[in-house]
């Protein structure tokens, strides 16, 4: 019985739940799935087509409706479909096809090299996926160095590949990352925080100093000042902004601008 | 999982900083990261926090018989472990050689060290002896886990009480810790180990380094010092070399150190146990701040069992007046009959029966509230309504046959004993 009340306990309605914390196990259920095949039969406009729903990160479909599988805030999407994923905190990265990363060289091989990205494996990237090169005209990547690439392939259970030019074989601020400035590692929560188009974090660093920054959807963050020191700040600043609030940040911005 | 590899980038800055006399996390050269250390609830458990790094230590003990060239000690085992918990890099059950080299530098700061009186450990010479066995988990790496692990290993063995055992004879008796106060061990003193990292071939010095410097340093001193700045074992590694200036330099620091972390050691110790003496919370549960999320929570309705035979009584009284007895059928309206009423019952089936109700009622109860949230109290007066209802027949067939206020009593009580029991649910 106990097992049965459990099992009860955790389901509530999808739409309920947005924004809302959701842990592993849950289950939302989500709304009409029975009653579809009787507003099939109601003629007339009424009948809306009910439109493909997307299960993004952290759920998975289950019997009745969607488990979650990751800790996080239930993020709801209307328009253009349906689209329910789990906003997480974690730092381990899983390889996305389509997104930028930033990775460190661990060898080479043959025509590849190995590139470390933070995922379970090591990604390839092709000697010829970068900007201009050709079989006689090889980039001038060393291991250890930086590389900001993007995913063309990125399966399940699958060496991820990487490239280092867009579609239109531009290299399109991609390549290999100069060799001074710090590289550290925050939440990819935060990076995704830092990368929505409106980031206030951004701009509020902004008015400190120039300085060249370089996320990373796998979590990682590359930074460059003139200094030393100004390269610490803006380090600092973004790591502590996991748990900073915006006026906690405007405060500390405003500290380093005074100084 | 593979260790993430350093890249010539970061590896340019650090120590493009270290020159400058900068650091990551914003420490000065000579400073040491904040130190934490809270305990279990039980004796001889402890967590060190140094800046992120966390080590978990635990003491046991066990009555063996002892070696045979030293009848008269016990034994002191050490056990580092690095989980991957701790880093990805880390293999889980294979005996790397960073894991080897800690645990012989643990063993010579501990062990060596004659830090604890094994002689107070025997208890029959060359027959029992007590085995204390100290085994440390890293939680999570952050560098420097020497440091943590010998302060987590120190802490914990003050903190551990062993059981009393007395000798009569030949026979051992050991005391439960209802019987007689556990005992703590003996301790002379408590070295701790301190490390500095080396840069530039001995050029720059830092303590208490994090991963990161960890990575690019030269080589590492570590030595391990007592509070009264006797060294207790001193290690270089790296394949740096220093010189005379740099080591005694090193051991000043060192001495400094010890005595900071001595006394916060004490500290704790003394607070732990002031707020067990007082029967206070304590442990893990109340030392580590609560991080907790809860999802789909829900608040538990506090039911009122103040007046709740008032209440009983009212009900009964509320109720319908019971309805004749009926032998036959009997057709009220089309489609709806009654029959059975008045069969011959006891108390004894009722109560079972009613058991069975109430499991159900509750899984649906819990069904309701869970899925609708609905208010809590609504959902038990209505359940309550139901069971008088349920009730009725019997209540009236009591009537019957003895109309007596004891019979009400009892029910109400029942009654009471139903609701109290949907309370603790």
């Amino acid at each position: 019985l106990a097992g049965i009340t459990a099992a009860i306990m955790a389901a509530a309605l999808a739409e309920e739940r947005v924004g809302q914390v959701v842990l592993p196990g849950d289950l939302l259920l989500l709304p009409a799935q029975p009653e579809e095949d009787g507003e099939r039969l109601r003629l007339g406009p009424v009948a809306a087509p009910r439109g493909r729903l997307l299960c993004g990160p952290g759920l998975r479909r289950g019997r009745a409706g969607l488990v979650v599988t990751k800790c996080g805030l239930l993020r709801c999407r209307g328009a253009p479909g349906l689209a329910y994923w789990v906003d997480t905190q974690q730092r381990r990265y899983v390889p996305v096809k389509g997104d930028h990363v930033i990775g460190i060289v661990t060898s080479k091989t043959g025509d590849f090299f190995k590139v470390d990205v933070g995922g379970s494996e090591q990604a390839s990237l092709s000697f010829l996926a970068f900007e201009g090169a050709t079989k006689r005209n090889r980039p001038n990547v060393q291991v250890a160095d930086l590389i900001y690439g993007q995913f063309v392939v990125a399966n399940k259970d699958m060496e991820p590949e990487m490239v280092c030019i867009d579609s239109s074989g531009r290299a399109n601020g991609m390549g290999v990352i100069g060799q001074e400035g710090l590289l550290f590692k925050v939440s990819l929560g935060l990076i995704r925080k830092l990368l929505a188009p409106d980031c206030e974090i951004i701009q509020d660093l902004g008015q400190l100093y120039p300085f060249e920054l370089v996320f990373g959807m796998n979590g990682r963050i590359w930074v460059k000042a003139k200094t030393v020191q100004q390269t610490l700040i803006v380090a600092n600043i973004l790591e502590a902004c996991e748990h900073m609030t915006a006026e906690q940040r405007k405060q500390a911005v405003a500290k380093v601008l005074e100084n | 999982m593979k260790e993430t590899p350093l890249s010539s980038c970061e590896r340019r800055f650090l120590l493009r900083a270290i020159e400058e006399r900068k650091r990551l996390d914003g420490r000065q050269s000579y400073d040491y990261r904040n130190l934490r250390v809270s305990f279990g609830a039980d004796y001889g458990c402890c967590i060190v926090e140094l800046g992120k790094t966390r080590v978990l230590g635990q003491v046991s003990c066990e009555l063996v018989s002892p070696k045979l060239n030293r009848a008269t000690e016990g034994i002191l085992f050490f056990n580092l472990e690095l989980s991957p918990m701790a880093s990805p890099g880390f293999e889980p059950g294979r005996q790397s050689e960073l894991v080897v080299k800690l645990n012989r530098l643990l063993e010579r700061c501990l062990r060596n060290s004659k830090c604890i009186d094994t002689e107070s450990l025997c208890v029959v010479a060359g027959e029992k002896v007590w085995q204390i066995r100290v085994d440390l988990h890293l939680l999570n790496h952050d560098g420097n886990i020497i440091d943590a692990a010998s302060i987590a290993a120190i802490v914990a063995l003050c903190h551990f009480r062993r059981p009393d055992v007395s000798v009569q004879g030949e026979e051992v008796t050991l005391y439960t810790p209802e019987e007689r106060d556990p005992v703590p061990l003996s301790i002379h003193h408590m070295p701790i180990c301190v490390s500095f990292a080396f840069f530039q071939q001995g050029t720059y010095l830092l303590v208490d380094p994090s991963e990161r410097e960890e990575r690019v340093m030269d080589g590492v001193l570590v030595i391990a010092m007592n509070k009264h700045r006797e060294i207790c074992t001193i290690q270089s590694s790296g394949g740096i070399m220093l010189l005379k200036d740099q080591v005694l330099r090193c051991s000043k620091i060192t001495g400094v150190k010890v005595a900071e972390i001595t006394e916060l050691i004490q500290k704790a110790l003394e607070n732990d146990q002031k707020v067990r003496k007082e029967g206070g919370k304590f442990g893990f549960a109340e030392s580590i701040p609560n991080q907790r999320i809860t999802a789909f929570k829900m608040e538990r309705a506090p039911v009122d069992t103040n007046d709740m035979e008032e209440q009983a009584e009212e009900i009964i009284t509320k109720a319908d007046p019971p309805s004749d007895v009926l032998a036959k059928p009997i057709l009220w309206t089309p489609g709806t009959a009654q029959i059975g009423e008045g069969i011959e019952n006891s108390w004894g089936d009722l109560e079972e029966s009613e058991r069975e109700n109430e499991d159900s009622d509750d899984a649906a109860i819990t069904d309701v509230q869970n899925i609708e949230t609905e208010d809590d109290t609504i959902v038990l007066s209505d359940s309550e309504e139901e069971e008088v209802v349920i009730l009725e027949p019997e209540e009236r067939q009591k009537k019957e046959r003895i109309q007596t206020s004891a019979t009400q009593n009892s029910r109400v009580k029942q009654l009471k004993r139903r609701k109290k029991k949907r309370a603790v649910q």
